[in-house]
């Protein structure tokens, strides 16, 4: 946690304060049943609801690991195709000229770890579970040249990076005590709606020990929701719609204006 | 106050959005103009993706296209029957407009065409303006001899199909007007601008129409083609977004009040010079965008294709 932080640090202690109870809760639950091995975690909310006023949240993901071992902790927003487009110069204008389609790219990825994942975890283990953004299972739907594959799948993280989409740098899971862990996980305003996994992995000895999978929805919420749906739903209905409104916008200011 | 956007999928200041609308609104009114040349590219700057800029621009046009032609239509300044063919024009132009938009935005060009077409208009219309109204100020330091001929005939006045124009007093061929319609047409739908700066020099010069009913026509014609924009944008690309639309209109409509007042202070050729010199300024910027090597040679682009 860095003071840097700012206005979601704020945020985060008072849904930590609401998340402490049942962080207690899954505390005393653990100690009743000291032997069971297992990895237990919950999101402090399972629903992000994008409402018109809507400009980032976060969720507190906590739990406690069954025994020794490192967290990591892998959010995936719902994968959805991308196509990534790279200018090239033409007549001294800078225009889209290659371009490659992946399927299935997470339209949101983060990753937060208890220590540096180099520290802990081999890169075989991180492939499998595709942990960290150098491991996600990036492929073209068209067959590209070697050079052009890192090209483009190196700009299409950098472009999600700089949207805020893909995490940079890793977040941080932090103990409490020796087996009660917590990370705070920050969705921006722009952030894609669909259904999300929250991946827990419970890393001992350069082994994944034990996972655990919590679904995580966002969702757009009231009227932004609405709008969205009837301009997908019925575009023609939303056009007419719009432009209903708008004569009837400028007409009334045109009469009011007229008066003052 | 931040705002989400539900169509844009981004959140904005709304009383940045304000001030935008508004400071466009002024500039509008000051000059006569549709302001929708600044507000498109604006939006494009502020984050807002092009697509969503250009239809949403056109759904803004249609309210402030209402309001200003109220004060013409209250004057008699509006020629329907002419309006009417440009209309017929207008409609073609459009219908081919957004669908060359929706042609582009699949082939990931869109973003570099609605810049080179920002340019060339811009970048003509603009030197045009500044050049005439420089000359029209020094004319006016040493006064000429008086005006010509009324009007001047060229081959375009010859096309067949001619049609007689009570109101404005003209019998010219139908497809002239029409043609310039569809021209303005096209525009709405790639620039998302109302097309004014180009249909009013057209309708002035190569119509030979009286200047009083100019910008009543234009504006009455504007109208229909940006609704059928706003409808096709909303039906084929879903890009229109009504949030952002609503925003614009609070401060544009307030603006132009305003600007309306401010333009009374202004001599015509200065108010042309400094709306030629803004033109051109728009124009260079946006080329410069075009030119100047682009911070990362990628872009993403999620779910469009199909």
């Amino acid at each position: 946690m860095s003071a840097a932080a700012g206005r979601p640090a704020r945020r985060g202690a008072v849904a930590g304060i609401a998340v402490m109870g049942a962080v207690l809760a899954v505390a005393v639950a653990v100690a009743v049943t000291a032997r069971a091995q297992q990895l237990v975690a919950d999101l402090s909310s399972h629903l992000i609801a994008i409402t018109t006023g809507f400009t980032g949240t976060e969720v507190v993901l906590f739990g406690t690991t069954g025994g020794e071992g490192d967290v990591a902790v892998v959010v995936t927003g719902p994968r959805l195709s991308a196509t990534v487009r790279r200018k090239g110069r033409i007549a001294g204008i800078w225009v889209n000229r290659d371009s490659a389609v992946f399927d299935q790219v997470p339209s949101f990825y983060t990753v937060a770890t208890s220590r540096p994942l180099e520290d802990f975890a081999g890169d075989p283990v991180l492939e499998r579970h595709q942990i960290g953004a150098a491991n996600l299972d990036l492929t073209p739907a068209t067959p590209l040249a070697p050079a052009d594959l890192v090209a483009f799948r190196a700009a299409l993280i950098r472009n999600k990076q700089r949207e805020g989409l893909y995490g940079v740098a890793m977040g941080q899971v932090n103990f409490l005590g020796e087996r009660l862990f917590r990370t705070n996980i920050y969705f921006p305003a722009n952030v894609p709606t669909g259904l999300y996994n929250v991946e827990v992995f419970l890393i001992r000895d350069g082994e994944v020990v034990n996972a655990q999978t919590t679904p995580l929805v966002v969702s757009k919420v009231g009227f932004s929701a609405e709008v969205y749906d009837f301009a997908r739903g019925q575009p023609v209905l939303y056009g007419v719609v719009a432009v209903i409104g708008a004569v009837a916008a400028g007409w009334l200011a045109g009469a009011f204006f007229r008066k003052v | 106050m931040q705002v989400y956007l539900p169509i844009a999928e981004m959140s904005v200041n709304s009383l940045g959005v304000l001030i935008m609308g508004w400071l466009v609104g002024f500039l509008s009114g000051m000059f006569g103009v549709g302001g929708g040349f600044l507000m498109t590219p604006l939006l494009i700057f502020i984050g807002v993706p092009p697509a969503v800029a250009v239809g949403t621009q056109s759904n803004q046009l249609v309210a402030a296209s209402v309001s200003g032609v109220l004060a013409h239509w209250r004057r008699g300044n509006v020629d329907v029957k002419l309006g009417t063919v440009m209309l017929v024009g207008g409609l073609v132009g459009t219908s081919i407009g957004v669908w060359i938009f929706g042609v582009l935005q699949r082939l990931g060009q869109i973003d570099v065409a609605i810049g080179l077409s920002y340019v060339f208009f811009l970048g003509i219309i603009g030197s045009l303006m500044l050049v005439e109204s420089v000359r029209a100020m020094l004319r006016r330091r040493a006064p000429a001899a008086g005006r010509g001929k009324l009007h001047h005939h060229i081959w375009l006045h010859g096309l067949p199909l001619k049609m007689r124009f009570h109101r404005s007093k003209l019998y010219i061929s139908a497809l002239l007007p029409a043609a310039i319609g569809a021209v303005g047409g096209m525009l709405v739908a790639i620039m998302g601008i109302g097309g004014g700066f180009l249909l009013v020099p057209a309708m002035i010069y190569l119509l030979n129409m009286p200047t009083a009913l100019v910008a009543g026509t234009s504006l009455y014609q504007i109208i229909f083609t940006t609704a059928i924009a706003t409808l096709l944008h909303a039906a084929t690309n879903n890009t229109v977004d009504v949030m952002l639309a609503l925003l614009l209109l609070i401060g544009g409509v307030i603006g132009a009040q305003v600007g309306t007042k401010a333009g009374g202070y202004l001599r015509g050729e200065q108010a042309r010079a400094l709306l030629g010199f803004l033109v051109v300024a728009v124009a260079a910027r946006l080329a410069w965008d075009l030119v100047v090597p682009p911070a990362d040679l990628f872009t993403v682009a999620t779910g469009v294709p199909r």
